[in-house]
């Protein structure tokens, strides 16, 4: 089992080595502009963003004025809409009735695709933070939402029993029993926001009235007929996107622990 | 200590394919007892145990616990549900499971951990604090669910099938815990089970009930050498004598 992880491991390595191989054999052949070969990509992201000094953990200027913005934005964005995911969530969850009546509304929300809302966002905030920010929440609060109401409203009906039985208080109910039974399915929820998140906040970017962040940079790129840095970006979000989502499987396994293992032993 | 008046439980009343579980149940309960209800499968016992939990509202009659009307669950009562798995929170120390209802108590944190480990200690599980649900077998994790109903040091304790779910090995462990839990401390227990044996060798009193709509056919009074035990008590004229007494009952030839 252990072994067979090992390995499984390895051949990733050996998958991902073989097509970048790939992929640089067949841009030198093909020497398209369009298509820069990823030494080149590399070589351009180590000169654009992690040429720094030692101090700056390698970051330069141009990294730190544009990484850290986009971060930052996804960050905040993700962060408010997944705070009111769950708050509301809980609360459409926790009352049959609320659900009933708002449930069509909330898949109606949920399945209007955000990039297409951004005129209306443009209009009631204008370019600039504040509006990327109002839309970076409001696109990835659905998806939080609807998994937290749905997790609170399957509660186990014994442990909802037990609860009762042992006369626990409405607070404690909420918070030991209702929100630890909804951990898994908000977990998916907002596992499902975070990638949503970096789509969203790129998107916001590339509009006019932003002067940095990496979606920022794709357009200036794309202005200037620079491929490689146009591909700098690219690589780069998929990069963190990747990044960010391993974080997040590293969090929710600490916080999932005994739902994984319960799991595992009911499933053998 | 318990009384129930002419009980009856209808559930989809007014609809065609309404269920009467329970008609015309009438039973009392002294303080201290150790009573076994029996019945067939599916006659309206786990809802005559959740209506005395307070946790459905019949729909006709009354129960009242310690003299009080039971509306909702009434003080110093435990439960202990068959199916541990569900009942046992799996995102909880096993000692925080134990602890979380004497939250009620106003016990500091102190206390309720030792009350918690004060209990386990008595099922015979000391070391199991720090685990987790999963992690224990299902007598265990049963062991668990008595030792929360313990900590809350209940007048009446209620046990719905408690030991379904186990082998019968653990079975028998589990029966003789409930005798000796049921000496150390004072209190009162109503236990539902479908296995006679089961009810003749623990209970003080066995109740059998009629299929659905459930009432009661047969009131006996166990009269067993103490302390009880899984060989001899077993094969003592008298336990042979009322097991087969209980199981014409509930089979529904009553001989009395």
């Amino acid at each position: 089992m252990r072994r067979g992880g090992l390995r499984t491991a390895a051949f990733r390595w050996v998958v991902l080595l073989v097509l970048v191989v790939v992929w640089e054999a067949a841009t030198r052949v093909a020497g398209s502009t369009f298509f820069p070969p990823p030494s080149t990509i590399v070589t351009r992201m180590h000169a654009m963003w992690f040429s720094g000094p030692p101090d700056a953990l390698f970051l330069t200027d141009t990294a730190v004025e544009n990484i850290l913005p986009s971060l930052g934005r996804m960050a905040a964005g993700f962060a408010g809409g997944a705070l009111a995911g769950v708050v509301l969530g809980l609360a459409v969850g926790l009352s049959a009735r609320a659900y009933d009546y708002l449930d069509g509304v909330l898949q109606f929300l949920r399945a209007i695709p955000p990039p297409a809302l951004v005129t209306v966002f443009l209009v009631l905030f204008g370019f600039g933070l504040r509006m990327q920010l109002a839309f970076i929440m409001f696109s990835i609060v659905w998806p939080v939402l609807l998994n937290t109401a749905d997790g609170a409203r399957s509660v186990e009906p014994l442990h909802l029993q037990t609860s009762q039985a042992f006369r626990l208080s409405r607070a404690e109910l909420l918070l030991r029993v209702v929100v630890p039974s909804t951990l898994p399915k908000m977990f998916a929820g907002l596992r499902l926001a975070l990638s949503l998140s970096l789509i969203v906040m790129v998107f916001s970017e590339l509009l006019p009235g932003t002067t940095n962040g990496i979606g920022f940079q794709i357009t200036d790129a794309y202005s200037t007929f620079d491929l490689p840095g146009i591909w700098a970006g690219i690589v780069l979000l998929g990069v963190l996107g990747y990044l960010l989502n391993e974080l997040f499987l590293v969090a929710e396994r600490r916080v999932l622990g005994w739902h994984h293992a319960a799991q595992q032993l009911a499933v053998p | 200590m318990l009384e129930i008046d002419n009980l009856s439980h209808v559930y989809g009343g007014g609809s065609p394919n309404a269920h009467h579980a329970i008609d015309g149940l009438n039973l009392s309960v002294a303080a201290g007892e150790l009573l076994c209800i029996v019945g067939p499968s599916g006659c309206g016992k786990s809802t005559l145990l959740r209506s005395i939990a307070g946790l459905i509202t019949p729909t006709g009659g009354e129960i009242r616990v310690e003299g009080t009307v039971v509306r909702q669950t009434p003080d110093n009562l435990a439960v202990v549900f068959q199916d541990y798995s569900r009942s046992l929170f799996p995102w909880m120390s096993v000692a925080d499971n134990v602890a979380l209802p004497l939250r009620r108590k106003n016990m500091d944190k102190r206390q309720r951990r030792e009350a918690a480990h004060e209990a386990l200690e008595s099922v015979g599980l000391q070391d199991a604090g720090r685990k987790y649900p999963f992690q224990l077998s299902g007598g265990m994790q049963q062991r668990v669910a008595i030792a929360r109903a313990l900590a809350y040091r209940p007048t009446l304790m209620l046990m719905d099938e408690p030991f379904g779910s186990v082998d019968a090995q653990t079975r028998e462990d589990l029966e003789d815990l409930v005798l000796k839990v049921r000496g150390h401390h004072q209190m009162t227990i109503v236990l539902i089970t479908h296995d006679i044996d089961e009810s003749v060798y623990v209970g003080d009193r066995v109740v059998v009930l009629s299929k659905a709509p459930a009432h009661v056919v047969g009131d006996l009074k166990v009269e067993l050498p103490a302390p009880r035990d899984q060989i001899s008590t077993r094969e003592h004229p008298d336990f042979v004598h009322l097991r087969a007494e209980v199981g014409r009952l509930v089979r529904g030839h009553a001989t009395v």
